[in-house]
């Protein structure tokens, strides 16, 4: 009798110390793969749930241009809409010292802005201070004028320092709306001609002044330019890496005499659109 | 009955020394583990989940282009020969070509892509359409500006389309979501055109027409008269079904 409890007893011992080493065996190599697994999905909380619905296509260009339905004005292109790029809780590109690409550009913001007001053009800017409106907002600025080129100032932080890029939009699929009028997160799609035409010229002017830019505007998929419904252009100036802010509110003067110059060259193949919504 | 009882005590005591000896070793062995992992940072756990998708020895080695940032010319692309062993399976293939352009060139000067940056994961839809879910690294990390971006965005499209013809169009996600923008400026909600065959060779075209946002290949003709004349046009008002006019959503930028 005893020998047969001792017996069970040491089985059952030995028995548990092998389903012991197995789970012990087996648990470790799970541990890593839990914690990344933890790892991997702790940040989903902080990703943008707002991203997924940037832009609302049933939105249209046309409804906000008719909010001036003011008879026609004469004078084909008579305004500029400036629009330094971030700001607010934005800062943008950040370069050396503290150098905010939002301030810089506000900076260049005025500096054009007074090189186009004696040439005889209206200025309104998308931002006065430090604040952030929001792509569409910027954008909404310009699409509620009429008669408008639109001009995106931003301070790169790559590339060869001292130098000008001039940007516009990708191609954009054609415009099938039977009602004929233009989608908002197309809203550029029509003007690219235009936008192209602006473009080479500010950049021609640009070239001119800062050796080592291209000689022809580029092409990007630029967020800011795709819901503009005006001739749109961004203007890059390279770069945040500078050592001394000085180097580029230097090259402001320049700038400004250059997107003046190309507004003012662009004019004349600039036509108004006779009613809200419809293309120039 | 005392002598029983002893002797199941002692089995007892043995019994638990047993556990203690099996398991204090391996309770010191996770607890190293784990201090090592909390080092590591969330990225690098990312990659050894990710790491699977390497490189099989087996297949065939093929000279793989990989475009990266030129030396000489400002702000453009330049075509690196490599030879890989590619896997035959379009995704699998894209994997490796992408994994082998996010690893960076041996200059690291010339990356395109940030160095922390991760694969997380590629699809290939039947209409040829790509999603590549890239990590958040990707957009932190990459220097906010339009040439950067584009840049960037130009490295992973030319390198698919010179490697794996099914690619047609690349959508980018950023850790499983769609996001506005890459950093600020390049546009990704829509998707990438990726086999441009019209502009096949031209190497040094600084980015010029590789990007169209969404999947047409022609380039838009300029503005004509396509449109319905104005008196044609109802009340733009009438014309906004789904949403209201004026776009409502406040999209959030990058900082």
């Amino acid at each position: 009798m005893r020998n047969i409890l001792r017996f069970k007893f040491v089985s059952l011992v030995g028995l548990l110390t092998a389903a012991l080493l197995i789970v012990a065996m087996g648990s470790p190599s799970q541990t890593p793969i839990q914690n990344q697994q933890s790892a991997a999905a702790a940040p989903q909380s902080p990703a943008n749930p707002p991203a997924a619905s940037p832009s609302a296509p049933g939105a249209l260009a046309g409804s906000v241009a008719s909010t001036s339905g003011a008879p026609l004005q004469q004078g084909g292109l008579n305004v500029v809409v400036l629009d330094p790029a971030h700001g607010g809780t934005d800062p943008g590109a950040r370069g050396t010292g503290g150098m905010r690409e939002s301030e810089i550009v506000l900076g260049f913001a005025m500096e054009v802005r007074r090189a186009l007001e004696q040439q005889g053009f209206q200025v309104v800017q998308t931002r006065q201070g430090n604040e952030n409106p929001s792509f569409d907002d910027r954008s909404a600025t310009a699409n509620a004028q009429r008669g408008a080129v639109f001009v995106t100032l931003h301070i790169s932080s790559t590339g060869l320092p001292g130098t000008a890029r001039v940007y516009v939009n990708s191609d954009l699929a054609p415009v099938t709306d039977a009602t004929g009028l233009i989608p908002w997160d197309r809203a550029q799609a029509p003007f690219l001609g235009l936008s192209k035409t602006f473009g080479d010229l500010v950049q021609g002017f640009l070239a001119q002044r800062f050796k080592g830019s291209p000689e022809t505007a580029q092409t990007a998929s630029v967020r800011q330019l795709r819901t503009t419904a005006a001739p749109a252009i961004a203007v890059e100036i390279s770069s945040v890496t500078v050592e001394d802010r000085a180097d580029l509110d230097r090259m402001a003067p320049g700038v400004a005499d250059a997107i003046s110059r190309g507004a003012s060259a662009f004019k004349p193949s600039y036509i108004v659109p006779r009613t809200p919504g419809a293309l120039p | 009955m005392t002598p029983r009882w002893k002797f199941l005590f002692a089995g007892g005591l043995v019994f638990i020394l047993l556990v203690a000896l099996i398991f204090v070793p391996i309770l010191r062995r996770r607890m190293k583990r784990a201090a090592k992992l909390q080092q590591q940072s969330e990225e690098q756990a990312r990659r050894e989940l990710t790491q699977p998708i390497t490189i099989n020895p087996g297949d065939p080695r093929i000279k793989t282009k990989l475009f990266w940032a030129s030396d000489t010319i400002d702000a453009t692309l330049v075509p690196v020969t490599v030879e890989l062993p590619l896997s035959n399976d379009p995704v699998v293939r894209s994997k490796q070509v992408l994994n082998t352009l996010l690893a960076g060139p041996v200059d690291a000067e010339l990356r395109t892509l940030p160095p922390d940056a991760l694969l997380l994961a590629f699809y290939l839809l039947p209409d040829g359409t790509a999603i590549a879910d890239f990590s958040e690294a990707l957009a932190t990390s990459i220097p906010s500006g339009i040439a950067s971006e584009q840049l960037a965005v130009n490295s992973i499209t030319r390198t698919l389309e010179a490697n794996v013809p099914q690619v047609q169009r690349l959508k980018i996600l950023i850790h499983g979501q769609e996001v506005e923008t890459l950093a600020g400026h390049l546009d990704l909600t829509g998707a990438f055109v990726v086999n441009t065959r019209t502009q096949a060779g031209s190497v040094l075209n600084k980015g010029e027409l590789r990007l169209d946002t969404l999947g047409d290949d022609k380039p838009q003709a300029p503005p004509s008269g396509k449109m319905a004349p104005p008196s044609a046009v109802p009340a733009p008002g009438a014309s906004t079904p789904d949403k209201a006019p004026g776009k409502v959503a406040q999209p959030e930028r990058k900082p």
